[in-house]
């Protein structure tokens, strides 16, 4: 019995130092270099792998961070500035400072707004649906309403507002990684400037129809009538297709486009309530000063 | 024992229910809306303008390319617009606005000539009237027709095949058709024989419209070259590479043409349209198109103009019954439900079906039980289940490796599902991804 044990263990015993020594001198033999940065620069990383950045994955961003030169056309969306800081520390290169994004949903067609003409019964993907319809309802630009962006966000940063059929980007946790943006057959998510206090302003639109069109298909479409072009001090609205967009670089939030849109289509997040009478007081103004214009 | 191609197919309920009635012509639309992509590959360039007025059979868009086609005025009138219109997809695509001149006589002129037997032309002429006249590919995937005749030297041709099969249920316009135009059509068929310098020609049938078989077999009894031949009842027996298989046991390579093994396809509808092109000189600027629907009133076959909408032919039925549920572009397997009514018919319009409530409920999506049905089914000899859950999984490279970029989009498999999986969507899905890749290489 004793017999035994003694020689299993002994066996095992030679068995394991063999081993060791095939691992050792296989180990010492065959190294292989690797710059320690890469393991430093991939510890400062998020490790999401979101591949937000353009690369399959943190590592092989490191990768390219450490290997390559010029390192400003770089950027990882999600650590922001202060990853690429510590980056710059680390490796003593120059990178650049970028403003942090976020992601914003283009298109407010919600049930009750847009109303739905046709009935869709196959399988609930916006990818699919896109190659077989226009959608259930007569706007063929705006969200499908299937939640492709949804499954594709790995942060956990969107759902789906069950009373509107719109997806919904919880701010807070987006990291502006882009997945979204590439999984919307409509091109609907963009990712704009998060500025402080999360303020932003954007056309909530993407109809290209004329203004008839647009408005019958959706009640609060963009028609294109270039008020907000009128208003708006910095020149940031370029009207194009029928279509108003508001360039973030030359925007500066004055809010002044917001309550001309006869349509509402421009949105406006996080700012704090207008004071109602000087609201009222522009509107009251403006609808004067285009009244003549008309008789004439 | 009847022809028949081996592996796959189904056979849905036929229901044909306008198989007796004659082609009637519909009243001239007052509008016609004509788009200018209307068949496979470059869509055409308009050269008209707004306000210009168009004779009937004029060219309002010239081909764009090699793969591309002419197309014609249906009606004489006046270009009122160059307007976007939606298509049966719902996206909205540029097409030619017409308002139709009720005065002018050529608008009601009928496609009635006399018999003309004896072909004048020469073999180049005729090549370049078919690619000018807009003939394209009238059985519903719309090629144009001028490319299929251009033969490579080194392909050697030997046998036509008519496709006068119409597998899809409901529909009956090419039946009608070879009913009514039989003789017309082997005037076809041997100008195209001779287009193409071969002297043997066969015309599938399959072998629920007896009477057509009768008609083509007392037709051409004495004839020498023209073949008829009785086919199985079975789906997709009209697809190109499933009619060849079953004709003459030829099987066409993967990527392949019907050209690599020496064979041209032409549909019925597309052989009508090469006989009034060469012998009566009318380019294609009308088509037979049956409306049907269990529920209709008074389903028939109609002559057609290019860019009529279809709420006129629904009209021309007695309207659409309350229950309607779903409004189909061609027939219930292959065929796309329109988005409204609006939509005109075009080059490859052959049918417009009006589906109920009660027929048009699609089953809730269950788990595969590797019933292997959709195997048992598919024609090409694919795995459907495969490729569906491929394409899911976004394993488009794979998908590739298991040859789903020559699925034919028939159906079938999603028709035999016992779970209502969506296979057909899926794969349908995963293939213009494929597609993507594959050019991108």
């Amino acid at each position: 019995m004793t017999e035994s044990i003694l020689n299993s263990a002994i066996l095992l015993t030679l068995l394991g130092i063999v081993s060791a020594l095939i691992l050792y001198v296989v180990s010492k033999k065959f190294y292989v270099y690797e710059n320690p940065l890469i393991s430093e620069v991939e510890d400062l990383l998020p490790a999401a792998n979101c591949a937000g950045c353009g690369f399959p994955g943190c590592r092989s961003f490191a990768e390219k961070l450490v290997n390559t030169d010029d390192i400003s056309d770089l950027f990882c969306p999600v650590g922001g500035n202060e990853v690429m800081k510590l980056v710059s520390d680390a490796l003593g290169k120059e990178v650049a400072e970028k403003d942090p994004t976020v992601a914003v949903v283009r298109c407010q067609g919600s049930c009750d707004v847009r109303p739905k003409t046709t009935e869709y019964q196959g399988p609930r993907s916006c990818a699919i649906s896109a190659l077989i319809y226009s959608g259930e309802t007569d706007c063929q630009y705006g969200c499908l309403g299937d939640g492709d962006c949804v499954v594709a966000c790995k942060f956990d940063a969107m759902y789906m507002d069950e009373t509107t059929g719109l997806p919904v980007v919880i701010t807070d946790k987006c990291t502006s990684c882009g997945m979204c943006v590439d999984a919307c057959p409509r091109d609907i998510i963009e990712m704009r400037p998060k500025h402080k206090r999360d303020l932003k302003i954007f056309v909530g639109c993407l109809n290209e129809e004329k203004g008839g069109i647009a408005k019958r298909a959706c009640s609060v479409a963009c028609i294109g009538c270039s008020k907000c072009l009128d208003v708006c001090p910095k020149e940031a609205i370029v009207i194009e297709n029928n279509l108003a967009y508001i360039d973030p670089a030359y925007c500066t939030l004055c809010r002044k486009c917001v309550p001309v849109c006869p349509t509402h289509s421009i949105i406006e997040t996080n700012f704090p309530p207008r004071k109602e009478k000087k609201a009222e007081a522009k509107a009251t103004a403006k609808v004067e000063s285009i009244k003549p214009q008309n008789d004439a | 024992m009847l022809k028949t191609f081996p592996k796959g197919g189904i056979h849905p309920s036929e229901n044909k229910i306008t198989s007796a009635k004659p082609i009637k012509r519909l009243p001239l639309p007052k509008v016609v809306y004509v788009p200018i992509s209307q068949h496979i590959g470059i869509p055409a360039e308009i050269v008209v303008d707004r306000k210009d007025k168009v004779e009937i059979g004029q060219v309002i868009a010239k081909s764009g390319g090699y793969v591309s086609s002419n197309i014609h005025s249906p009606v004489a009138g006046t270009v009122t617009k160059l307007d976007k219109i939606v298509d049966t997809r719902g996206y909205k695509k540029q097409c030619i606005v017409i308002r139709s001149d009720v005065k002018n006589e050529s608008n009601f002129q009928e496609n009635e000539y006399p018999l003309k037997e004896e072909i004048s032309l020469q073999q180049e002429e005729i090549l370049k009237r078919i690619s000018e006249y807009g003939i394209v590919g009238l059985g519903g995937a719309t090629f144009p027709s001028h490319v299929k005749l251009q033969v490579k030297k080194d392909k050697l041709l030997d046998c036509l095949i008519v496709n006068g099969v119409e597998c899809e249920p409901f529909l009956t316009a090419d039946h009608r058709l070879m009913l009514e135009k039989g003789k017309e059509i082997l005037v076809g068929i041997r100008i195209l024989m001779y287009a193409l310098q071969i002297d043997r020609a066969i015309i599938g049938i399959e072998n629920n419209k007896k009477d057509a078989i009768d008609l083509f077999r007392s037709l051409t009894s004495g004839a020498s070259g023209i073949q008829i031949a009785a086919l199985q009842v079975k789906y997709p027996q009209g697809g190109e590479k499933q009619l060849i298989r079953a004709l003459l046991k030829r099987e066409v390579p993967k990527n392949g043409l019907p050209m690599d093994v020496g064979v041209v396809v032409h549909n019925v509808g597309t052989v009508f349209a090469i006989y009034q092109a060469i012998q009566h000189n009318r380019p294609l600027m009308e088509r037979v198109v049956t409306v049907t629907g269990k529920k209709l009133n008074d389903p028939s076959n109609f002559w057609v103009k290019i860019g009529t909408p279809v709420k006129d032919l629904l009209d021309a039925v007695g309207g659409v019954p309350e229950d309607t549920r779903k409004i189909v572009s061609g027939g219930p397997m292959m065929g796309k439900a329109l988005k409204n009514t609006d939509v005109p018919v075009t080059k490859g319009t052959s049918g417009i079906l009006v589906i109920s409530e009660d027929e048009a409920s699609r089953g809730e999506p269950k788990n595969c039980i590797r019933c292997g049905e959709c195997v048992d089914v598919c024609p090409m000899g694919l795995e459907p289940h495969l490729l569906m859950n491929l394409s899911e999984k976004g394993m488009y490279e794979k998908a590739i490796e298991e040859d789903i970029l020559t699925c034919i989009e028939c159906g079938s498999c999603s028709y035999v599902c016992p779970s209502h999986r969506p296979l057909l969507d899926y794969i349908r899905f995963g293939k213009s991804i494929g597609k993507q890749l594959e050019s991108n290489k």
